[in-house]
């Protein structure tokens, strides 16, 4: 077929009574003609047979090839235009598990093939027979469908039971002599994998069945398809004993038999070795793999804005104490629920150009956010959208507020951590003065300029944060006198100033501080962010 | 706009240690009578050791001599370095860890303790070069040194101190003969 030469007679021969499935046959006969593999199965299977029955091969040869060489630009159009019957509609009424064999018209059709064709093979375990065809298409178009996700093309993954590594390793061991013999050159490498095979069949009938979707390679939407056998399961754990150190237990694997550690060890073990522990051919399944639930993922999309922060009993980040909450709400719950739900996304992570205390309100323009939506159903929303959704936060809420809000891109975040160090902040402070001041006492603060603090991680965060000594600079300071004992104090600093700290001395730790300057103690009563200078996201317009 | 009353800006308002601290006291530490040791404990576990404002030191108008950080001759707690998040390299320090000893003008030599286990991260340089701090603020810029706990013993740690008012129902019963010196 196609490619099939009389060299590969031999290879066919050994393969198919060894139990593999027509496409396994085309697999390990490296035909890398898609259209082969989108014929149904049963009819390649009698095209195989009739091939390497038939001493005078040429022109059956020529029939069955040049059918398929026309199909294979049209990669969508399954079925072959020369064929009589349509199987696979048929099979698409069939429930999946009833599907493992062919019905019994498609057996009598066969003509005394129904041992060959009702057998799971024992390289793919089912997953090239009848795992793969218009019912599992259908399903997986059902379970984007029910999802109701908003997307242009989507990328079609799949995940394999690690044990047919093990089984595609028995089954080239077996005919590597043959292959040898068919071209000098050819390597395992040169097999087309289970995976490939299964996504040039699946691509089209997936496509078709969401009504022309591009099925393609890459995409931000995956649909992942996933099969498990348990039956084999314990294929794969005489590795264990042979390549002891590729299966080591992490936390977060179920097993240690996973796909890359099986390929890691089938390279390492010597053939002797493995003939001598491992059946080749590999032997005969008696049911095909179980298909998994479809997991459906759209990749993250990212908001950005500025918020702010009107209420001094509200953290920015859920507050948790040994697990328990401390205050009811957050900045970013506040923020998120809007917009998790008109992205119908199903989470996030939140992070933002430095962060206030719970007691500190955030003005003027707000301090910049952004945010990663975790697997949104929707991912594109109109500017005119976004504004509505900005809308809907600030009214749900009078404690923040949010402005400029708007989708970037993934990069475009790194570049609100960029300016977190370099760029200023402005705040007011409500400050207490142990001993009574007059106006004039305070006045002095006024001319300082550029004042270097250095300070230690203050004791407040040094539980999350490195001991160091931090050099920061107060770029200026304003005061406005209210009482004896009060005042308010303006400070345009350079960020990651820490400012309770230069008002209370944090035990000595930052020095100067305004208890030095003042000499009396201070002490910091209410304090507000006036401004975060950092020029990102760019200001959407009223 | 704001959620909370505006203003309380009382004299009378709770310091920084107030606000953010729980203190816990070690009374007559290793027997020594009024020796006792005060330890501040931020709400993230963070632990400052200081003088209890009835330590023999802070009594009878003592002045400070000298503070000696050099607490054996292979250990200088000046010594100690820590670096990263995750604090490598610091002492770990028992509940009965000398941190320093401090002799007074008049001769009298006190030891001062860890009081809890946990890795040292700091002690204080600043009353090396102004004993007087000491005095005059033990409980802020006076301190003795930042002590974390373990994570896991961040409760149980302070099980074996008084709280404040056991310790100041303990200190209203220290009567006359203890004041006397022995």
């Amino acid at each position: 077929m196609l490619s099939l030469k009389d060299k590969d007679k031999p290879i066919i021969q050994k393969l198919l009574s060894a139990g593999c499935c027509s496409r396994c046959v085309l697999r390990f006969c490296c035909v890398s003609v898609q259209a082969a593999y989108r014929r149904p199965h049963q009819h390649t299977l009698q095209a195989l047979k009739a091939f390497i029955s038939d001493t005078d091969n040429s022109k059956p040869k020529e029939t069955v090839a040049s059918g398929c060489e026309q199909e294979n630009n049209k990669s969508h159009d399954v079925a072959g235009p020369e064929l009589p019957e349509d199987p696979p509609v048929k099979r698409a009424k069939l429930e999946p598990g009833a599907a493992v064999g062919p019905s019994e018209e498609e057996a009598a059709a066969g003509g005394g093939m129904k041992d060959e064709e009702s057998r799971v093979c024992v390289v793919c375990l089912g997953i090239l027979q009848d795992l793969c065809g218009t019912a599992q298409a259908a399903k997986i178009a059902e379970a984007v469908k029910t999802e109701k996700y908003e997307f242009d093309t989507l990328v079609l993954s799949v995940s394999l039971p690690a044990q047919l590594c093990v089984r595609e390793h028995s089954c080239w061991l077996h005919v590597k002599g043959e292959l040898r013999q068919k071209s000098i050159a050819v390597d395992k490498d040169d097999v087309i994998q289970v995976k490939e095979a299964f996504k040039w069949i699946m691509q089209g009938l997936v496509s078709k069945e969401l009504g022309g979707v591009g099925v393609v390679t890459r995409s931000p939407f995956e649909v992942g398809v996933e099969f498990t056998h348990p039956e084999t399961d314990a294929d794969c754990h005489f590795l264990a004993s042979t390549c002891p150190d590729c299966f080591k237990p992490t936390k977060n694997k179920q097993s240690v038999f996973t796909r890359m550690a099986v390929v890691k060890a089938l390279e390492k073990i010597s053939e002797p070795k493995f003939l001598q522990r491992y059946p080749c051919p590999p032997a005969q399944p008696t049911s095909s793999c179980i298909p998994q639930d479809i997991q459906c993922l759209h990749v993250s999309v990212f908001v950005a804005g500025r918020y702010n922060k009107f209420c001094r009993s509200l953290p920015q980040t859920p507050w948790l104490i040994d697990g328990e909450r401390r205050m009811e709400s957050s900045v970013e719950e506040l923020i998120a629920a809007p917009i998790l739900s008109a992205f119908r996304a199903d989470g996030f992570n939140f992070s933002s150009s430095g962060r206030e205390d719970v007691d500190v309100r955030t003005l003027g323009n707000g301090r910049p956010f952004a945010m990663e939506l975790l697997n949104p159903h929707r991912s594109r929303l109109s500017k005119v959208e976004m504004k509505q959704l900005q809308e809907a936060i600030n009214a749900s809420s009078e404690k923040i507020r949010v402005r400029d809000l708007q989708i970037v891109t993934r990069d475009a975040m790194s570049r609100m951590k960029e300016g977190e160090e370099e760029k200023t902040k402005s705040y007011t402070a409500l400050i207490w003065t142990q001993k009574p001041i007059q106006r004039e006492d305070i006045t002095f603060i006024d001319d300082i300029k550029d004042l270097t603090l250095d300070q230690k991680t203050p004791l407040r965060v040094l539980h999350r944060r490195a001991l160091a000594v931090r050099q920061r600079v107060i770029h200026s300071m304003t005061t406005r006198y209210l009482d004896s004992h009060h005042f308010h104090l303006g400070l345009k600093t350079q960020a990651g100033t820490y400012i309770k700290e230069f008002v209370h001395g944090d035990f000595g730790r930052t020095k100067p501080n305004l208890c030095d300057l003042l000499k009396t103690d201070t002490d910091i009563l209410e304090l507000d962010v006036e401004s975060v200078d950092v020029d990102w996201p760019p200001s959407i317009p009223e | 706009m704001d959620c909370t009353g505006e203003k309380e800006a009382e004299a009378n308002a709770p310091s920084v240690v107030d606000r953010y601290y729980t203190r816990w006291y070690r009374a007559d530490m290793k027997g020594k009578p009024c020796e006792d040791h005060c330890i501040l404990q931020h709400s993230n576990r963070i632990c400052v050791v200081t003088l209890a404002h009835t330590h023999p030191i802070l009594q009878d108008g003592r002045t400070i001599k000298s503070i000696n950080y050099q607490i054996s001759n292979g250990c200088s707690r000046l010594k100690n370095k820590v670096s990263g998040k995750s604090k490598r390299g610091g002492q770990f320090l028992t509940d009965y860890a000398p941190l320093c000893r401090i002799t007074c003008t008049d001769e009298t030599e006190y030891t001062i303790y860890s009081c809890i286990r946990g890795r040292l991260l700091e002690v204080n340089e600043s009353i090396l070069e102004t004993p007087s701090l000491l005095l005059e603020k033990p409980s802020t810029e006076g301190y003795i040194a930042v002590i974390l706990p373990k994570f896991e013993e961040s409760k149980s740690i302070t099980e074996n101190l008084l709280s404040r008012d056991q310790f100041d129902s303990l200190v209203s019963k220290r009567t006359l003969p203890q004041t006397q010196p022995s």
